[in-house]
């Protein structure tokens, strides 16, 4: 049985996102519960979280979350990671046995940053830096996968159902202002930790809903910058989008949803000349950005989360308000199911993005 | 009135307006039949004129003061008043060819195998369009209103 | 001399049960194969002067003809065949290179007829195109390395010059010499209406068509014929030709006899005398030479227009492409060794070129391993049959696609291959005055018209299957594309797997 990776595995799936505009905190027993709720449309192969603000004691230091097949491959991960960062402090990431879980791999944690002089002799910023140290351990270190690695956030994820994850994880224990969560239904049995979403890459993390059509010639497009589609995802072509749209281009938000989910040409054909021209080059330079096929996605980073829907609306996507936060899932339940009297809830069109900013961060 | 204009600048001079005209008019309607077997045979009522560098089909125009009708002794030519169709009445006509001698485009033919009658073009009102110009190849042939 | 070691090629067949004698085969046979013989009041025909365009079987009013190939034969012989022995009888008769019209014939593996197409089933729905948008537009040109855009979000980054298609398919070159007027004629207005480009070939441009300008490409071939600063600005886009398909590493060639007044005109060169185009460009003996003309073009014209480059699949066409890439080219225009021509010797036409199929992968794989691939548009021709063929195209990372023989078997040609004779009964091939009358542009326009626009619902329909509405999510998707029945260094070099994989 060929994994992620050797294969290209279709799923579809449940997402759920939770954001507190004022950088409030909350434990992991909402997204949890939310999640819970969608549990049909999951089947036990896969479920993770991601969640932002977990680590203010290191709020400077990039959290990097790997899995280990064996000990053989820690050692020699680590022995590159001793070699390009400086280890603030590392450790198993806590967990509880957890009925339905099990075959988990080592799962370890470590608060580094880049070793000084490796930076400097780079000539590279510490982002890119860093970015490539984890494309090369997933791409040539056997047997290790860094599944996270973004400042004062992580993902949590492996085999299983997403609330079993959560639990295993004991995600109670942590708080985040951000929390995002998926479940995964794979038409195949990969069995790999590595595998489940959300993937991340720096501070982005990305949960999807969907299969693209237009994958292979996003990934062809992406891999021109730099980027190793090792795991042959949807989920980690559409983070590498986002990366090199959002940090390489530097683009805003709006910017990246016009390139991905840009409009049809006979909604052009009614706008100003000004914006005919603006969405004619976006379509021209852009073209192999477009995601094509049915997708929902939920993008989280350190100020906020996206959430957008294919331009033909092909999968669900609901949202909702009530105080300071926001809520987007896969089903209206699931955000009733931990706020039953939100003060507004709507489904946004195909290709219209859901953005949630916390005041105070970018 | 709706009638049949050639474009020389197309027309190629093959000639199989010809062949319809004839077949259309046949008693079989069968183009092989028409052109092999059927006695007496079927004439075209069109003309291909034919040169080095100009080819056109000519065919009655079915002239607003049809000289032939004005000639004929016995009235077979006549003008329809409603629709504007120039037409031979085959029972009346006695071969005299005054007509093909008064008609200026020359668009006449005599029919000697059918008894000696006078032949011209009836914008096939027995099949609805006229043949030549459904079946021109190369659409040299108009079948137009244009006055 | 009377012994005669070759034969004649085909067989003119006539049903004497069915022929009327109405002289039609022989009015229309620029060869003077037929003619009604009065001492029998029969049609005869010499079959020795048939070339088998079927001009004669088309117009026959009762279907009486068929022509076949004269199957007189040798002894069977899997080497010495039957065409192998005749072309050498004609070259020990005539002393001359053997000539050909339009694309190869030999059985060379086609590789679009070995790739196959996804559809979308359950985990990801297809999209129908008759309720859903469907979008064919592309844009060619070059592209940015990105965009910029200030704090309200209006776009900073000035464009280079792009060029929209409504499908992505344009007519191929053609020059007004090699085709006639009319042809020329139905193909603009075509492209016209089609909103896609026709390209004028080397032949120049007669004034009469500068009102097509917004949808046709200019061609710079290397025999400069027509070339004027007037010409430059005339058309939508400009193309330095390097090589074609049919014929790569040598120059083109139109007999003195097709020369008559409107082609000196337009190509700026004597009546009647050979237009015989250089192999190279003779100022262009390198890449940097190339870097070059491409900009006297583009100052030119101001900049306002992109420069594309034309060139044949050859063994190193990645390489050459990186460079014309690197050189300020906007488009590359790549010709497979299928591709048609109106005169080409038979040797270079059969033997040189590769694929177009392979040619594509090869240049995109390798513009994408040097990162350059959204720099550039990629054109390809040399045989693009039909739509299936134009997704396959852009599925291996093609922007679109050019058409020549599809467009003129469209309005009528037979592939009798004998272009350079001139007297192409169809009016397509040729100069001769009673020979072009017979292409009515009117016709061949909405033959063209007729073709595309099928061409587009294919597409879109195929596009659907494959649950992308956009067709510029199919460009360099290969996942959309399995071989079957090819070895895996091929399925290596197209960058697919196998159907079941």
């Amino acid at each position: 049985m060929k994994k992620e990776g050797e294969i290209r595995i279709p799923s579809g799936c449940a997402i759920s996102g939770i954001l507190n505009k004022n950088g409030e905190r909350i434990n992991g027993e909402d997204i949890i519960t939310s999640i819970e709720l969608m549990r049909d449309r999951s089947n036990g192969l896969g479920g993770g979280f991601a969640a932002y603000g977990i680590y203010p004691q290191y709020e400077d230091l990039y959290a990097l979350h790997i899995f280990y097949d064996d000990l053989v491959s820690k050692a020699s991960t680590e022995d590159f990671l001793n070699r390009h960062f400086e280890i603030e402090t590392a450790g198993k990431i806590p967990t509880r046995k957890k009925k339905g879980i099990d075959g988990e791999p080592l799962i370890w944690r470590y608060f580094v940053l880049p070793r000084r002089f490796k930076l400097h002799e780079s000539e590279l910023k510490e982002s890119e830096y860093v970015a490539r140290c984890v494309f090369r351990i997933n791409g040539h270190y056997e047997g290790a996968y860094v599944f996270s690695s973004g400042k004062n956030m992580g993902a949590f994820k492996g085999v299983g159902y997403p609330e079993d994850i959560g639990r295993f994880f004991m995600l109670e224990t942590y708080e985040a202002y951000l929390w995002t969560s998926h479940g995964r239904f794979p038409t195949n049995t990969p069995g790999w930790w590595g595998g489940a979403h959300p993937f991340t890459l720096l501070n982005w993390s990305v949960v999807h809903n969907g299969e693209i059509s237009s994958y292979d010639a996003n990934r062809r497009f992406v891999e021109m910058y730099g980027y190793d589609c090792t795991l042959q995802t949807d989920t980690e072509v559409i983070t590498y989008i986002f990366d090199l749209l959002l940090r390489k281009h530097k683009l805003g938000l709006k910017q990246a949803v016009e390139i991905m989910a840009t409009p049809f040409w006979r909604e052009i054909a009614l706008m100003s000349e000004e914006d005919q021209k603006k969405f004619e080059a976006i379509r021209a330079v852009y073209s192999s950005a477009l995601i094509n096929g049915p997708f929902s996605i939920i993008l989280g980073f350190e100020g906020g989360m996206l959430a957008l829907n294919d331009r033909i609306k092909l999968r669900p996507l609901v949202a909702a308000e009530k105080g300071d936060t926001l809520y987007v899932a896969s089903e209206e339940a699931a955000i009733r199911v931990i706020c039953s009297e939100p003060e507004r809830v709507w489904s946004p069109r195909g290709g219209e993005p859901i953005i949630g900013l916390v005041e105070g961060r970018r | 009135m709706k009638k049949v204009y050639a474009d020389e600048k197309w027309c190629l001079g093959c000639g199989l307006c010809n062949v319809y005209c004839r077949t259309c008019h046949s008693e079989t309607n069968d183009i092989v039949k028409a052109h092999n077997f059927e006695e007496p045979r079927p004439k075209s009522r069109l003309h291909v004129e034919t040169g080095e560098k100009v080819n056109f089909a000519l065919q009655c125009r079915h002239c607003d003061d049809p000289k032939c009708v004005t000639a004929c002794i016995t009235g077979a030519m006549q003008k329809d008043p409603d629709i504007g169709l120039v037409t031979n009445d085959t029972d009346r006509c006695v071969g005299c060819w005054t007509c093909v001698l008064a008609c200026p485009f020359g668009a006449i033919v005599r029919d000697e195998d059918a008894g000696k009658v006078a032949a011209k073009c009836d914008l096939c009102v027995k099949s609805g369009e006229p043949e030549c110009v459904k079946h021109c190849p190369n659409n040299a042939l108009k079948f137009e209103d244009r006055e | 001399m009377s012994l005669q070691l070759g034969w004649p090629d085909y067989m003119v067949i006539r049903d004497e049960n069915r022929c009327i004698k109405c002289e039609v085969c022989a009015k229309q046979c620029a060869n003077e194969v037929h003619k009604l013989d009065s001492d029998y009041d029969k049609m005869m025909a010499d079959e020795s002067k048939c070339v088998n365009c079927h001009r004669c079987v088309a117009l026959c009013p009762t279907r009486a003809l068929k022509i076949k190939v004269n199957d007189l034969e040798f002894k069977p012989n899997a080497n010495w065949t039957g065409s192998a022995i005749k072309e050498i009888y004609k070259q020990a008769s005539s002393g001359g290179v053997l000539l050909s019209g339009m694309g190869n014939t030999k059985p060379y593996p086609v590789y679009w007829d070995k790739m196959l197409i996804n559809a979308s089933q359950v985990t990801n729905p297809s999209i129908d195109p008759l309720r859903e948008p469907m979008e064919t537009s592309v844009l060619l040109g070059r592209k940015p390395e990105k965009l910029e855009f200030d704090k309200d979000g209006k776009l900073k980054t000035k464009m280079p010059p792009q060029v929209k298609l409504d499908v992505p398919v344009m007519f191929s070159a053609m020059s007004f010499g090699s085709i006639s007027k009319n042809a020329h004629e139905a193909l603009a207005r075509a492209a016209t209406d089609l909103n896609i480009m026709y390209n004028t070939g080397e032949g120049g441009l007669a004034k009469e068509f500068y009102q097509y300008g917004p949808n046709t490409i200019v061609q710079i071939a290397s025999g400069r014929f027509g070339v004027h600063p007037e010409y430059l600005n005339a058309g939508a886009m400009l193309e330095i030709k390097i090589g074609q398909g049919a014929k790569p590493g040598i120059g083109g060639h139109l007999p003195g006899e097709k020369v008559g007044e409107a082609v000196s005109k337009a190509r700026m060169i004597p009546r009647g005398s050979d237009a015989i185009s250089p192999a190279p460009h003779h100022d262009i003996y390198s890449i940097e030479d190339l870097r070059q003309l491409i900009y006297s073009l583009k100052e030119a014209t101001n900049y306002t227009k992109p420069v594309s480059v034309k060139i044949a699949a050859v063994h190193n066409s990645p390489a050459i492409a990186s460079g014309i890439a690197r050189a300020g080219a906007d488009i590359i225009a790549i010709d497979g060794f299928r591709g048609g021509t109106g005169a080409a010797p038979s040797r270079v036409r059969d033997n040189v070129g590769i694929p177009i199929e392979l040619a594509l992968a090869a240049v995109d794989q390798r513009l994408r391993e040097e990162s350059i691939r959204n720099d550039v548009s990629l054109v390809v021709g040399g045989s693009i049959r039909n739509s299936a063929d134009i997704v396959k195209a852009i599925a291996l990372g093609a922007d679109a696609c050019y058409i020549a023989s599809s467009a003129l078997i469209a309005v009528g040609c037979h592939m009798c291959q004998n272009c350079y004779t001139g007297k192409c009964n169809w009016g397509i091939a040729t100069q001769r005055d009673d020979l072009v009358k017979r292409l009515n542009p009117d016709i061949a326009y909405e033959r063209l018209m007729n073709l595309i626009t099928a061409w587009k619902h294919e597409i879109e329909e195929l596009l659907g299957g494959m649950g992308i509405n956009a067709i510029e999510s199919l460009r360099g998707n290969r996942l959309m594309l399995r071989g079957i029945g090819l070895n895996q260094k091929e399925l290596d070099i197209l960058g697919i797997q196998h159907a079941g994989e």
